[in-house]
């Protein structure tokens, strides 16, 4: 038997049928128009912005009869890569300016138009079942625990890690605070959501989040920890059109958008803070 | 689709008809595109990796996602040859009742998406999963452990061996088994002494397939076992991840599983041709 039999006519119907089953199943799915054409405009988001700019999508395409907003969400890292790498993106919106420099490297973004839009905090979250009885940052260090972070060319990996080195240098975590974090980390994930996920399905038992993940879909499975503002890194989030947009008036008629009174309420809404302006 | 092998099935050694002219320049067009799909990749993992592939190799990253590699891939294809063969001969064998569908269902993880794998294995191996609650009762977890990327490895590779090893034990014909059983021998020998010799080259190609599909195993071990440096972060992992951190490296391994596939599928080539 090989894996490609030969097929008998009537099987041909039962074939059709499950091609068929799989095109009916997936038609009501919103496919976005491709980039290129004028009234199509492609978003590269960081993960975390996922709940809000699908929001502010729509509102924006409400606003503006004819145009489709089309969304990439992944870790800005990958994202910032791609768009060196020359993937049809017109509007970049990363989770720290790093990524911006990344994904400038081959001069289709002018770092300099980037604005801050949002601001986010860290939080440390865990299953609601607390299994490892979590109730303090200092819990964090407990021998055996699993801790699942970002990546640390993640923006949210390398706040994590921030926070972590500046909470060792206060006493009442002690100089070996991160270490004894770090070695309780099981795994670096590739995007924030993916940390989110893990411990809300409770096979973490810790993980560092943005404030505004615990906004973004269903977290009624986790519960946080917050991370006082003297160790907290706050990430700034911003926004910048490409260059080589085939639309730049539209590119930058979407990011006028977002730093907008409205965008902000909305960017408030799924638990970021507003941007104080330009940096 | 259940014939049984015969002699006469087998491919005519008669040179096929000569294609001249027009015909012959747009199938080899369209052949000669394919190939440059397939190998200019390639190419260019070489030809960027080259001057930079020894340091590369060699940062602590790669080296233990080698070594991770070598260690996981092994020990899965051990468990797939235990668990597989033994499966392969109750499908071609037709020995138990429903051996069709055991047949169709070893069949899956080929044409699932391995990120399908990788939820399922999670979400049914996961500490609060669907077993997973009963192991962790007995204190095994096996998420984002090294022993979950075997788990993965296994999932997914497991289906290639099995497949090889069901075509390669339908091919011997039965009556050398009946004549070994009139002679006296039992269940075992004559798997041990007939069936296990002649299907030897099936086995082994189905086991190298398998090692290779297993090497490169991404989607399921990135969901399961998550991304450690030395514990789950196999060199699939490590090329993704080292994409965005060192290039270099990334291609480095990207070139070390290419040079590993390519040699596979000579050795594969190489058995099968030096089958009776």
């Amino acid at each position: 038997m090989s894996i490609v039999p030969h097929i008998a006519p009537a099987k041909h119907v039962a074939l059709a049928a499950a091609v068929a089953w799989f095109v009916t199943a997936c038609a009501p799915v919103q496919t976005a128009a491709p980039s290129g054409s004028n009234s199509a405009l492609t978003v590269f988001a960081a993960a975390s912005l996922r709940s809000a700019f699908t929001e502010l999508g729509a509102n924006f395409q409400k606003a503006n009869p004819g145009i489709t907003v089309g969304f990439s969400f992944a870790g800005s890292q990958q994202l910032a890569e791609q768009i060196a790498n020359g993937a049809p993106a017109d509007v970049f919106a990363s989770a720290n300016q790093a990524q911006i420099g990344t994904a400038a490297k081959t001069g289709r973004i002018d770092p300099s138009a980037a604005r801050i839009f949002a601001r986010n905090r860290l939080v440390v979250i865990y299953p609601q079942t607390n299994q490892s009885r979590l109730n303090r940052l200092q819990d964090l260090r407990t021998p055996g625990i699993k801790i699942v972070l970002a990546n640390k060319n993640v923006p949210v990996g390398a706040y994590s890690l921030a926070f972590l080195t500046t909470a060792s240098a206060k006493s009442e975590y002690g100089s070996d605070f991160g270490a004894a974090v770090l070695s309780n980390v099981v795994s670096y994930e590739e995007d924030v959501r993916a940390v989110f996920n893990k411990v809300a399905l409770g096979e973490a038992d810790a993980g560092i989040v943005y404030a505004s993940d615990m906004f973004a879909g269903d977290s009624s499975a986790v519960a946080k920890i917050d991370i006082p503002d003297e160790l907290n890194t706050i990430a700034n989030y911003p926004i910048v059109a490409l260059n080589t947009s085939a639309n730049p008036a539209l590119a930058q008629a979407f990011v006028n958008y977002v730093l907008s009174q409205e965008a902000q309420a909305v960017l408030t809404k799924h638990g970021f803070s507003p941007a104080l302006g330009p940096p | 689709m259940n014939a049984r092998y015969t002699p006469q099935s087998r491919i005519s050694n008669r040179a096929p008809t000569r294609l001249r002219g027009g015909p012959k320049l747009l199938l080899t067009s369209a052949a000669f595109v394919l190939l440059l799909l397939v190998t200019l990749p390639l190419a260019a993992i070489a030809l960027r990796s080259a001057p930079t592939f020894w340091p590369a190799v060699g940062t602590y990253e790669a080296g233990q996602a080698i070594r991770l590699t070598a260690l996981t891939s092994v020990l899965a294809l051990a468990v797939i040859v235990l668990l597989g063969t033994p499966a392969a001969w109750l499908i071609a064998r037709r020995q138990i009742r429903g051996w069709k569908i055991l047949d169709a269902v070893l069949d899956l993880p080929v044409v699932l998406p391995p990120s399908v794998a990788g939820i399922g294995l999670l979400i049914a191996f996961g500490r609060n999963g669907l077993i997973g609650a009963f192991l962790n009762e007995l204190g095994i977890q096996l998420a984002f452990s090294t022993a979950a990327v075997v788990v993965a490895q296994v999932f997914v590779s497991a289906p290639l061996y099995v497949r090889a090893a069901v075509i390669g034990m339908r091919r011997i014909d039965e009556d050398m088994e009946s004549v070994a059983m009139v002679e006296g021998a039992n269940a075992w020998q004559i798997f041990r002494f007939v069936t296990l010799p002649l299907s030897a080259p099936a086995l082994i190609t189905g086991g190298v397939l398998a090692w290779a599909r297993a090497l490169g195993e991404f989607g399921a071990t990135i969901l399961f076992a998550g991304n450690l440096v030395g514990r789950t972060q196999t060199m699939a992992l490590a090329i993704y991840v080292e994409f965005q951190n060192n290039i270099d490296a990334a291609l480095a391994l990207a070139l070390l599983l290419t040079l590993t596939s390519l040699f596979v599928l000579i050795a594969v080539r190489w058995v099968a041709r030096s089958e009776p």
